[in-house]
């Protein structure tokens, strides 16, 4: 928070003046929930709207001492994406090498919007969610689990890898400033990507989006803040200062684009395949995927940051109030930020690590294998902007919208009425 | 496949058929039968083929050469066959209570007036047409509710759930065409309630149990949304390759799919070979 | 007789548990959640808000007629090809009947992730469809199906073929062939003997294909989000979105009782108008 710079509204403290005025007034959902639970099941059909599925939100000074007297139990369950660590495990095995814990591994989460709505009731309920670490992206999910309470507050004095090594970038996010609650896992990129084989010019503007000469070849993100970000820049907003006229310009721009007919389909997260076989001529992308598709297929696809920015999202480690084993989840949180470590997983997933230096131990280890398939495949990627993004990339990267909970739905629906027409 | 495609065709080529229906005549059905199976089978043809492709990468989307490495490697995601084995048992699970109840149900609505009725009904056809979502959400707190922790159990019991009326809705529409003068019958013959069931109900309703059941099997199986929300922290095939395609879905996925498809063909020849010891 | 009076409620009693605690129960709380207001960070107060569900039509009309089209039609392009088979393998399957059944539902064991993987890799722009029809000049080189409704329609009848084939086959797997070729003689053509013999007996297996098919394919929301484009979303993809994404349950849970509500409408209403008592009442005497 001490390094926010810029004008406008500190999203932090909006946040916390919303809590204030609002605690008071939260239901007291454990108590009321047992009260119910002697009635039979009508009584519970009622009760169903006012406990399982409604919010609520935890007074956060319940955990003021939540770190007192907390001891390692010498195992903890951490819940990652598929696919997010190689399936030897590296990274845990030398984890429990060096510390004696023991982790549980569990790739569970599959969407974002999914798993909040899985692990929401069940932490309103105060159950223990089977994860003592979870990995989510910098969405509005994450933005509802501070908000609700239902986040540890870190002790940082127990990560001292991450203040030795952290980027810069990644200790000031808009989402989460000073880092209170979580720690980036890896990061990424949205921006253009697109296939040569089809356009023959170099694209270097968002405009490029709203080209008639790309009729139905255009793809775009159905994530409401990531086409939000897309639309902003591309009518000169940035995102992260944004007022609700802005938004309301970014929608109509986005309306014209869509009924120019220039866009095919709005896509999750399945862009590549249709970028391949031509189905997409252009699109927003992530640069992990495109870095992928060419280091590892041999395809030419082109990955640019526009002339008016792109946006760096973030997947992040945190741990659920609920959890069994904290202390023994902060030092997984903080062995990660092992450069070693770092590097190693980097290797794997191919997306931006937070910790800069994992580009120099790249270097050295490319080095060490001297030459050899994984030697040039290691200097490639630790050469590549996509991967170890430049200064100047950094520079003209932007964060996502940060709003308070209680505008996100409005955000959602402009952008939404674009994307679900 | 095509191999096991052919034995369907030899099978088929050495028909039983009654006398009189034997003509010399092309028998269209059962090209057309055979185009729509075609129809059925492109999109795991295509599974097949690219569970034997060689990706440099992780997006295992364009040809790139054979190899057989991903059937030696099926098993290297622990993760990913723990999820597979849940699902086939949970399938198996599911199709044995859903047809029960199912069938029980259907037999009931089919056959029998009762109070109630018209709200069975209802209560049937508003089963499935509830959007997947709510239906998990509803489950979830309802399971909360009750502190159940979801798992395992709590995903069985939901297939259940919303696979009870495709059950039921199918042995009904064979058991309202169904004379009931033969259990009557059976009945005066001096029969009990259950050996006429055994005996005589249940054989005659085997057909719609039997494509009941398979609905219920391919309805859990494939299911994706209920089972987010009620399955905990167990994992599914389909949850996990759904999480998969973020990053890119490994040919394992391919391999595991294929050999799912290769024990449902093999089930499939056992019946033929079955078929025709008996013809 | 006493004994015989209690036997349906024996026989749905199991059911009727399963689907009262499962079901009603929750869906209880659902509808008594759309009456809410509130957000997911306050919670939700029960207001008896009525005025959620004409948001939810005046803002989504559009959507949820529209899929109901798409579900109408995937039916009919379901009954139109699936009726055929179902006839075929009950007259002319043999003893080899179980066997298609298998063979039909074989596909939807394997995960929808992959069979819509392949789907778009088959009706790509350039793909092994199209494109061979390009290249041969019988098809325009801007023409593409993917994120089309017909995609979208076409999707919706494959995953649900089934359900519509296996109860028509059910149906009319007891009827006795020798009948329909019977039939065959006593009528002037084949066409009078299919509809005077075996149609009129296989209505309650249309009706339970039809139940199984437009129900569920008008609530769909996977084939619309990934075979569909722009202006193809169904109402499916929005109740996703608004309890997923926007955790707007109020909203999500009205859409969802006006869809519902909308469904059982048009099924008891087609249900009379195909005659009651032929495909749901009782079948006494």
């Amino acid at each position: 928070m001490k390094n926010r710079s810029r004008a406008g509204l500190d999203p932090a403290l909006l946040r916390g003046l919303t809590r204030a005025r609002r605690g008071p007034l939260a239901p007291s959902g454990p108590t009321r929930r047992r009260t119910l639970q002697a009635g039979g099941a009508a009584a519970a059909a009622l009760a169903l709207s006012a406990c399982g599925v409604g919010g609520q939100q935890r007074d956060p000074a319940a955990d003021a001492n939540f770190w007192e007297g907390r001891e390692r139990t010498g195992s903890l369950r951490w819940a990652n994406w598929p696919l997010y660590m190689d399936s030897e495990r590296t990274q845990i095995q030398q984890f429990t090498e060096s510390t004696g814990i023991r982790v549980e591994y569990k790739e569970d989460v599959q969407e974002a919007a999914s798993f909040f709505g899985q692990i929401q009731p069940r932490l309103a309920n105060e159950d223990d969610l089977g994860y003592d670490l979870i990995v989510l992206p910098n969405g509005f999910e994450l933005a509802k689990l501070i908000e609700l309470g239902y986040l540890v507050q870190l002790d940082h004095a127990r990560l001292p890898n991450f203040a030795e090594y952290a980027g810069e970038i990644y200790r000031n996010s808009a989402f989460d400033p000073g880092n209170r609650y979580t720690v980036p896992y890896a990061s990424g990129i949205t921006g253009i990507a697109y296939n040569p084989e089809f356009i023959d010019r170099e694209i270097t503007s968002i405009q490029d989006l709203w080209d008639p000469a790309f009729e139905g070849k255009v793809g775009m993100f159905s994530d409401p803040q990531e086409i939000a970000n897309f639309g902003l820049l591309a009518t000169g907003a940035t995102p992260a200062d944004s007022t609700p006229e802005d938004w309301e310009a970014a929608a109509e721009k986005l309306r014209e684009q869509r009924d120019s007919g220039v866009v095919r389909a709005y896509y999750d997260q399945d862009f590549i395949q249709p970028l391949t076989n031509g189905d997409l001529w252009i699109t927003m992308a992530w640069s992990g995927d495109i870095y992928q598709q060419n280091s590892e297929e041999g395809t030419n696809l082109e990955f640019v940051i526009p002339e008016e920015g792109a946006t760096l999202w973030t997947d992040n480690l945190m741990i659920p109030y609920t959890t069994q084993a904290p202390v023994d989840a902060i030092e997984l949180m903080d062995f990660l930020y092992e450069p070693e470590v770092a590097t190693g997983l980097t290797e794997y997933i191919s997306y931006i690590s937070p910790v800069p230096h994992a580009q120099e131990v790249m270097l050295e280890w490319a080095a060490a294998e001297g030459g050899g398939e994984r030697g040039e495949a290691l200097a490639a990627m630790a050469e590549s902007p996509l991967v170890f993004p430049t200064e100047a990339d950094y520079q003209n990267l932007h964060n996502f919208v940060v709003l308070p909970t209680g505008e996100q739905e409005g955000f959602s629906s402009l952008f939404q009425a674009v994307t679900q027409s | 496949m095509s191999a096991a495609l052919d034995t369907g065709d030899r099978a088929q080529a050495v028909p039983a058929r009654p006398p009189g229906r034997a003509r010399r005549r092309t028998d269209w059905g059962r090209w057309y039968t055979w185009a729509v199976l075609a129809w059925l089978f492109a999109p795991i043809a295509f599974m097949v083929v690219f569970s034997f492709n060689d990706p440099a990468g992780r997006h295992n989307i364009t040809w790139q050469g054979f190899t057989l490495h991903w059937y030696a490697n099926a098993f290297a995601y622990p993760d990913l066959n723990e999820a597979m084995f849940n699902s086939v048992t949970i399938a198996l699970l599911t199709m044995v209570v859903a047809g029960v109840l199912g069938t029980l149900l259907g037999l009931a609505l089919g056959r029998f007036g009762f109070r109630g009725k018209q709200l069975t009904n209802l209560v049937m056809f508003a089963a499935i047409s509830a959007p997947e979502v709510v239906l998990g959400a509803a489950l979830l707190s309802t399971f909360l509710m009750l502190n159940v922790t979801t798992g395992y159990w709590t995903t069985v019991v939901a297939h259940v759930m919303f696979c009870v009326s495709f059950v039921a809705i199918t042995v009904r529409a064979r058991v309202i065409t169904l004379d009931p003068s033969l259990e009557e019958a059976a009945r005066d013959l001096g029969a009990g309630p259950w050996t006429t069931f055994r005996l005589v109900t249940l054989p005659m309703l085997f057909p719609a149990v039997m494509a009941g059941g398979l609905l219920a099997f391919a309805l859990s199986i494939d299911d994706y949304i209920i089972t987010t929300f009620v399955s905990g922290d167990v994992n599914t095939f389909p949850l996990w390759i759904w999480g998969a395609t973020r990053v890119g879905i490994p040919p394992q996925v391919n391999v595991m799919g294929t050999l799912l498809f290769a024990v449902g063909l093999t089930m499939a020849v056992i019946n033929v070979v079955a078929a025709r010891r008996r013809a | 007789m006493r004994n015989r009076k209690l036997t349906p409620y024996v026989l749905v009693l199991p059911a009727w548990t399963w689907l009262a605690l499962f079901f009603v129960v929750p869906i209880g709380g659902m509808l008594s959640l759309s009456l809410t207001t509130g957000n997911v960070i306050t919670g939700f107060q029960q207001t008896f808000a009525v005025g959620n569900y004409a948001d939810a039509v005046g803002t989504y009309w559009e959507q949820i007629l529209r899929s109901l089209l798409y579900g109408g039609c995937a039916t009919l392009v379901c009954i139109a090809v699936g009726y055929p088979v179902a006839y075929w393998i009950a007259f002319r399957g043999g003893a080899y009947k179980s066997t298609y059944l298998l063979l039909l539902l074989l596909p939807f064991f394997v995960s929808f992730v992959l069979r819509t993987i392949s789907w778009r890799f088959f009706l790509s722009d350039n793909g092994v469809v199209l494109g061979t029809f390009k290249d041969l000049g019988l098809l325009p080189d801007g023409f593409a199906v993917l994120n089309t409704a017909p995609a979208v329609v076409l999707g919706l009848a494959y995953n649900f073929l089934p359900f519509m084939v296996l109860p028509i086959y059910a149906v009319l797997e007891r009827m006795d062939p020798h009948l329909v070729e019977a039939s065959h003689d006593l009528y002037a053509n084949r066409v009078r003997a299919f509809v005077h013999v075996v149609l009129p007996v296989s209505l309650p297996g249309v009706f339970a294909g039809v139940l199984m098919t437009f129900i569920p394919t008008s609530a769909d929301y996977v084939n619309a989000s990934v075979l569909g484009g722009t202006h193809n979303t169904m109402i499916g993809n929005v109740i996703q979105t608004q309890y997923l994404v926007n955790n707007n349950y109020p909203i999500a849970a009205s859409i969802t009782f006006v869809l519902m509500g909308l469904l059982l409408v048009g099924i008891f209403s087609y249900a009379r108008a195909l005659g009651t008592e032929r495909v749901m009442e009782v079948h006494t005497s």
